[in-house]
C-alpha cells in the first residue's frame, strides 16, 4: 500500500483567546490516499476550518504529526509553509477569493507566476478550463461573473500548478442549488479525470455525498461515518 | 511643482539674459560694491559715461537708471536715442517713443498682462504716466522712462545705475575691460558673455536655497502622499494580500508587487509633472507674461523623476514591509 498523501496523527491545535485556551483540534487522526475525494462534514465550531488551515499551511499545528505529500508540517518554518502553499496545496474558498482587479486569465496566471511557472498553459489544463466552462470568460473581471463562474475560476486557479492536494472550504456555501451541483460535479470530474486529491470541508451532507469518503468532525475530533 | 518652480527661476534668469543681450552692448560697468545680479541703485556719476566714450575702441556708451517698483519689478530710465542706436532700434507695436513729458514705454508682455494700450495711464513711483508706446519685448526691460526724468523723480540727478558700452569691434572686449579696470578699480566690469554666464541658478544664492527648499518639499510631499496612499491601499487590500499569500506568495513577492506599483506610480507622476509644467508654462505665458517666465527645464526632468521616485520609495517602505509581514490567515479573514 502506498503512503497516504495526507497523514495526520494526534493533531492538536490550541488557540489563545484572551485569557482562555481554546482547543480547536483535540487529537485528530486521518489518512487520505492519493487521488481520494474526501469530505469532512461538521457543524460550525467543530474544528474543520482549523484542520483546513493547518493542512493548507496557513497556521502551524500545536502538537501531533502532519505529513502532506511526504513533508512534515511540524518541522516547517513560515517560509516552508509558504512554499507548501505554492507547490503542494491548492485552495478553493467559500468566498472565491479572486483578486478583484485582475481578469480571469490574470487570476490564474498570478498563481503560476507565484510558483515561478512560465510559458503557455499545458493542453491538459486548457481542457480543464473547457470543462470548467470559463474559456470564453478569460478577459472578464470577477465582478462580471456569477458566483458559480467565480467559483469555477477559483477551482481553475487552485489546480493550475498541479498541487498534490486541493483543499476546498465550503466551496458551495455561497452558491444556489444549481451552481452548487455544477461545482461539485466539476470537483468530482477533476478528481476522476486528473486523479486530483481533494479534501472538501462542508456542513452540507448533500455536498459531502459527492465525495468518495465522508468523515465527520465534532468537538475537534474526527469520526468515521 | 518642482519643474514649474525651477522652470520659473530658470526662465526668469534666461529671459533676463535675453533682454540684457538685447541692449546690444559688449561691456557693462556696474557700481562699486554691487553684485553681478541684482537691482543696482544709481550711484555711478553720469560723467563716467562721457569718460567711457573717450576710451579706445569704445564706439558708444549709455547710462541707465534702474528704480525698483517692489518685488522684482523695476523701471529703467534710458536715453531713448542712445538706447535705440546701441540696440539696433525698437519696434513699436503701438504708439511711439516717449518724449520728455510724463510718458513711459512698455513692452508687449507688460501691456498684455496689465491690459494696457498706447494712451493708457499707469502709476509708478507714485505718479501717473501715459503709455506713449508699446515695443516688442526683448530689450533691457519691460518699462522705460526718460532717464533724466527718472533721475529727478528718484532724487538721483546726475547718477546712473549701470553703463553699457559698445565697442567698434567686439574682439577687443577683454582688452578694453582690462583698460577700464585700470581706472575704475572698484567697479565690477563684465563682458556681456561673462554677465550672461553669471545668470544661472548657482550664481543666485537665494534661488539656489529656494530650489533646495522646493526639492526638500517635493521629497516630503512625495513621501507623505505615497505613504498615506499606500498605507490606506494596503489596509484596503489586506484580503488581496491574504489571497496572494494563500497562493504561496512570500514576503519578497508581496514587496515586489508593491514596489513595482510604486515605481509605476512615480513614473506616471513624473510624466504628469512634466506635462503639467507645459500647462503652467502656457498659463504663465498667457495670464502673467510680464511678471514671470517659465522655462521647460529638460535637465531637471530626470532630477524631478529621481526625487519623485525617492520620495515614493521612502513612502512605500513601511507600508510594504507591513503588508509583506501580514499573516495570511488574518488577512483572509479581513473584510
Amino acid at each position: 500500500m502506498t503512503e497516504p498523501i495526507i497523514g495526520i496523527r494526534d493533531l492538536r491545535k490550541t488557540f489563545r483567546s484572551g485569557d482562555v485556551d481554546v482547543h480547536a483540534l483535540r487529537g485528530v487522526d486521518l489518512a487520505v490516499e492519493r487521488g481520494e475525494f474526501l469530505a469532512v462534514v461538521g457543524p460550525s465550531g467543530s474544528g474543520k476550518s482549523t484542520l483546513f488551515h493547518i493542512l493548507g499551511g496557513l497556521t502551524p499545528p500545536t502538537a501531533g504529526t502532519v505529513f502532506i505529500d511526504g513533508q512534515d508540517l511540524m518541522k516547517m518554518s513560515d517560509g516552508d509553509r509558504t512554499k507548501l502553499r505554492m507547490k503542494s496545496v491548492g485552495f478553493v474558498f467559500q468566498k472565491y477569493n479572486l483578486l478583484p482587479t485582475l481578469t480571469v486569465k490574470d487570476n490564474i496566471e498570478i498563481a503560476r507566476d507565484i510558483a515561478g511557472m512560465k510559458g503557455p498553459l499545458d493542453e491538459q489544463f486548457v481542457e480543464v478550463l473547457e470543462v470548467l466552462g470559463i474559456t470564453n470568460k478569460m478577459g472578464r473581471k470577477p465582478r462580471q461573473l456569477s458566483g458559480g463562474e467565480q467559483q469555477r475560476v477559483a477551482i481553475a486557479r487552485s489546480i493550475v500548478n498541479r498541487p498534490a492536494i486541493l483543499l476546498a472550504d465550503e466551496p458551495t456555501g455561497n452558491l444556489d442549488t444549481e451552481n452548487s451541483t455544477a461545482v461539485l460535479n466539476l470537483l468530482r470530474d477533476l478528481n476522476k479525470r486528473l486523479g486530483q486529491t481533494i479534501l472538501m470541508i462542508t456542513h452540507n451532507p448533500e455536498a459531502a455525498a459527492f465525495a468518495d469518503r465522508i468523515v465527520h468532525m465534532r468537538d475537534g475530533q474526527l469520526h468515521t461515518a | 511643482m518642482m519643474l514649474t518652480l525651477v522652470g520659473v527661476g530658470e526662465g526668469m534668469l534666461r529671459e533676463q539674459v535675453a533682454r540684457t543681450r538685447g541692449v546690444g552692448a559688449d561691456i557693462i560697468i556696474r557700481p562699486s560694491g554691487s553684485s553681478v545680479i541684482g537691482i543696482t541703485p544709481p550711484s555711478i556719476n553720469e560723467r563716467l559715461v562721457g569718460w567711457a566714450l573717450e576710451q579706445p575702441h569704445v564706439a558708444q556708451a549709455t547710462g541707465v537708471v534702474i528704480a525698483p517698483l517692489g518685488g522684482v519689478s523695476t523701471v529703467h530710465g534710458v536715453d531713448f536715442d542712445e538706447m535705440t542706436k546701441m540696440s539696433g532700434g525698437f519696434t513699436f507695436l503701438e504708439g511711439r517713443p516717449f518724449k520728455d513729458g510724463q510718458e513711459a514705454i512698455i513692452d508687449e508682455y507688460y501691456a498684455r498682462e496689465k491690459k494696457l494700450k498706447a494712451g493708457s495711464t499707469i502709476n509708478m513711483l507714485n505718479r501717473d504716466w501715459i503709455v506713449s508706446g508699446i515695443f516688442r519685448g526683448g530689450k533691457l526691460t519691460r518699462m522705460m522712462l526718460p532717464r533724466k526724468l527718472l533721475q529727478d523723480v528718484t532724487a538721483n540727478t546726475g547718477k546712473v545705475s549701470v553703463i553699457y558700452v559698445k565697442l567698434d569691434d567686439p574682439s577687443h572686449t577683454a582688452e578694453v575691460i582690462a583698460h577700464l579696470k585700470q581706472t575704475l578699480t572698484d567697479y565690477p566690469i563684465y563682458s556681456m558673455d561673462e554677465l550672461a554666464s553669471q545668470f544661472s541658478v548657482n550664481s543666485v544664492p537665494e534661488l539656489k536655497s529656494f530650489i533646495g527648499v522646493v526639492v526638500t518639499l517635493s521629497v516630503l510631499f512625495g513621501f507623505l502622499v505615497v505613504f498615506l496612499a499606500m498605507y490606506t491601499a494596503i489596509l484596503e487590500r489586506t484580503r488581496e494580500i491574504g489571497i496572494l499569500k494563500a497562493l504561496g506568495a512570500g514576503q519578497a513577492y508581496v514587496l515586489g508587487i508593491l514596489l513595482r506599483e510604486t515605481i509605476l506610480l512615480a513614473v506616471i507622476g513624473s510624466s504628469m509633472g512634466i506635462g503639467m509644467s507645459y500647462v503652467t508654462q502656457w498659463m504663465i505665458a498667457t495670464f502673467i507674461p510680464a511678471s514671470m517666465t517659465q522655462a521647460i527645464v529638460y535637465e531637471w526632468w530626470w532630477k524631478a523623476a529621481a526625487v519623485t521616485l525617492g520620495g515614493a520609495l521612502l513612502g512605500v517602505f513601511y507600508p510594504a514591509i507591513k503588508a509583506a509581514r501580514q499573516d495570511a490567515l488574518e488577512s483572509l479573514s479581513y473584510d
